[in-house]
């Protein structure tokens, strides 16, 4: 089950050539900076770009090619534009009741009191658009696109004009929406702390052209590309919840490569969560360490080694079984511990973040 | 009030009420094409359609005497044809008036429409609703306020409009005599009555719909529509 685009398009910034498949399920954060293409990109899936060259096929259905062009309202997308587009003369109803009531009652997927409870809407219901918040605005907007259904959604950036407390008010909302409604979303960001927070895979637009394109995990780790030389550079991993210990104000989280412990977290016990564990914070050492005050030791397997933005430090690319894992430690120790690719080690982990609002966003 | 001047009263109203409703007409797809278009002829069009405001009133009527008269080129087409001419007859009344009110329909509703803007068209697209529903559902409500002011200043335009009327229409009483040019008969005949009485109802209807304009706008801004 693919989204699968051949889309060129000229613009006075750029020229668009993408040709990529993504995986509709989950969610892609396609990402870039200004002007690489990220938001013609979405236009052209959700047909807004009459003028592009495309081929855009959406599991099988094909919505673009050389002689047929399905127009914007025939195609199952939902569209969160960037910035507000809510209907200034009709309330919140009947913002939400729009997309609805063009939606044969067969095929709606999501119902009104369904998408009121999931974006929390009941409150604001009479209100009239232009009296809401950019927050509010924002979740109405989501809401309104998913009650049309749609096979895909398509969000533009739907944070960037908010502030950190409206930001820190939705992202809860989008992460239920990823884990409750089984719909594909292409999520547009040049915040990479949203992307790693949020996204399942990844797609790297440069220039109007795709850079790469993968799992999130897997990008985030590589060398060739800009990700990883950030400052905070560093992997996120889907735990579940295990067990709490309020005693030490702790709580257990089970990734594939073994056991964490993190600040205790009201989350209940089998609920799936992202965590984050950075570059810097993770130490390396070739015999378990006895007598640590470190609580997060994981066999790990070095991959390979690679020049760092500073150039004291090098990165080093873990294995922890399938899953990568970054450490950044100074060249001096990876020299006096031999650490090469295929050396046998333990990862020291210093810290373990729960990805939420706090994580500091990334942008280009 | 004599009843020479109701019958011209009431040509006057027919004049307005046609001509508002024929330009409403003709000028929704164009000034939607002024707004919404891309097309270098657009700057001519909107010159073209602007014309009316800067041209004496009589010059356009004598252009359309001279088209639509029995021996002009137009006129003389529809006369072989076996129609009548538009000249000295209603419809020509109802044709100069279009073209002499075309800006005062156009110009509303062309910045009515761009207002409207483009995004929130391509939301409705995205919300399902083909173009001629986002046209009715979207575009129409959010640019009421430069429809109705489309509707009236067309309407009182019309209504006190003279030197076309009186170059195309040429003041037959009961025919083509609207209150303006009745006004100025009893002028010239030194009938200042009739005159007082004919400009004071003119002036109570301009009022009153200028009265009807306000009090809407300012009940659609309540509701939070833009400008």
């Amino acid at each position: 089950m693919t989204l699968a685009l051949r889309v060129a398009l000229a613009r006075a910034e750029f020229a668009l050539e993408v040709t990529c498949d993504i995986p509709t399920r989950g969610i892609t954060g396609l990402f870039g900076r200004s002007a690489s293409g990220k938001t013609t990109l979405l236009r052209c899936i959700a047909g807004l770009e009459r003028k592009a060259r495309a081929r855009i096929e959406f599991n099988g259905e094909i919505w673009q090619d050389q002689h047929r062009f399905v127009p914007a309202h025939r195609r199952a997308v939902g569209y969160v534009f960037q910035e507000s587009s809510l209907f200034p003369h009709l309330d919140v109803r009947g913002n939400l009741e729009f997309g609805l009531r063009r939606v044969p009652a067969g095929q709606r997927r999501m119902g009104f009191d369904e998408a009121v409870a999931l974006l929390d809407l009941s409150a604001l219901l009479r209100q009239r658009a232009p009296r809401l918040s950019g927050g509010e605005r924002q979740r109405v907007a989501i809401a309104q696109a998913l009650l049309t259904s749609p096979q895909l959604l398509l969000m533009d950036e739907p944070l960037s004009n908010l502030d950190q407390s409206s930001k820190a008010e939705i992202l809860p909302h989008l992460e239920r929406l990823r884990d409750s409604a089984a719909i594909p979303i292409i999520y547009v960001s040049h915040a990479l702390g949203e992307i790693m927070r949020l996204a399942d895979h990844l797609l790297l637009l440069e220039a109007g052209r795709v850079r790469a394109a993968g799992p999130l995990q897997q990008l985030l780790v590589r060398e060739d590309l800009p990700l990883g030389h950030f400052e905070d550079s560093g992997c996120v991993f889907d735990a579940t919840v295990e067990a709490h210990d309020p005693s030490y104000q702790l709580t257990y989280v089970r990734i594939a490569a073994g056991r964490l412990a993190i600040s205790l977290k009201p989350v209940a016990v089998g609920h799936r969560i992202r965590v984050r564990i950075n570059a810097r914070d993770v130490s390396l050492a070739l015999k378990p360490p006895e007598l640590t005050s470190i609580a997060n030791i994981l066999p790990a397997t070095v991959a390979t080694l690679s020049d760092d933005r500073d150039p004291a430090q090098t990165l080093v690319r873990l294995a922890l079984g399938a899953e990568p894992l970054l450490a950044r430690i100074t060249r001096r120790s990876a020299a006096q511990l031999g650490i090469a690719p295929g050396t046998q080690l333990y990862a020291l982990v210093k810290s373990v973040a729960l990805m939420e609002s706090s994580a500091r966003d990334l942008t280009w | 009030m004599g009843s020479a001047d109701l019958i011209a009263l009431w040509i006057s109203f027919r004049l307005a009420a046609t001509t508002t409703l024929l330009l409403l007409l003709l000028c929704t797809p164009l000034a939607w094409w002024l707004a919404m278009g891309a097309s270098r002829w657009r700057v001519l069009v909107d010159a073209v359609v602007s014309l009316p405001l800067v041209l004496p009133p009589t010059v356009l009527g004598f252009y359309l005497l001279i088209l639509l008269g029995p021996a002009g080129s137009l006129g003389g087409v529809l006369q072989r044809l076996g129609l009548p001419a538009p000249a000295f007859s209603f419809s020509g009344l109802v044709i100069g008036s279009m073209l002499y009110s075309l800006p005062f329909a156009v110009q509303p509703l062309r910045d009515a429409f761009q207002s409207v803007g483009a995004r929130a068209l391509e939301a409705a697209a995205t919300l399902r609703a083909s173009p001629w529903n986002r046209f009715f559902t979207v575009a129409v409500p959010l640019a009421s306020r430069g429809i109705l002011t489309a509707v009236v200043l067309s309407f009182a335009h019309t209504l006190g409009e003279f030197g076309v009327v009186l170059m195309i229409g040429g003041n037959i009483p009961g025919r083509t005599q609207t209150a303006s040019i009745a006004l100025f008969d009893h002028t010239e005949a030194l009938e200042y009555g009739a005159a007082y009485r004919l400009s004071a109802t003119l002036v109570a209807i301009c009022f009153a719909l200028l009265l009807i304009v306000y009090t809407a706008n300012r009940r659609l801004r309540a509701t939070g529509l833009p400008a």
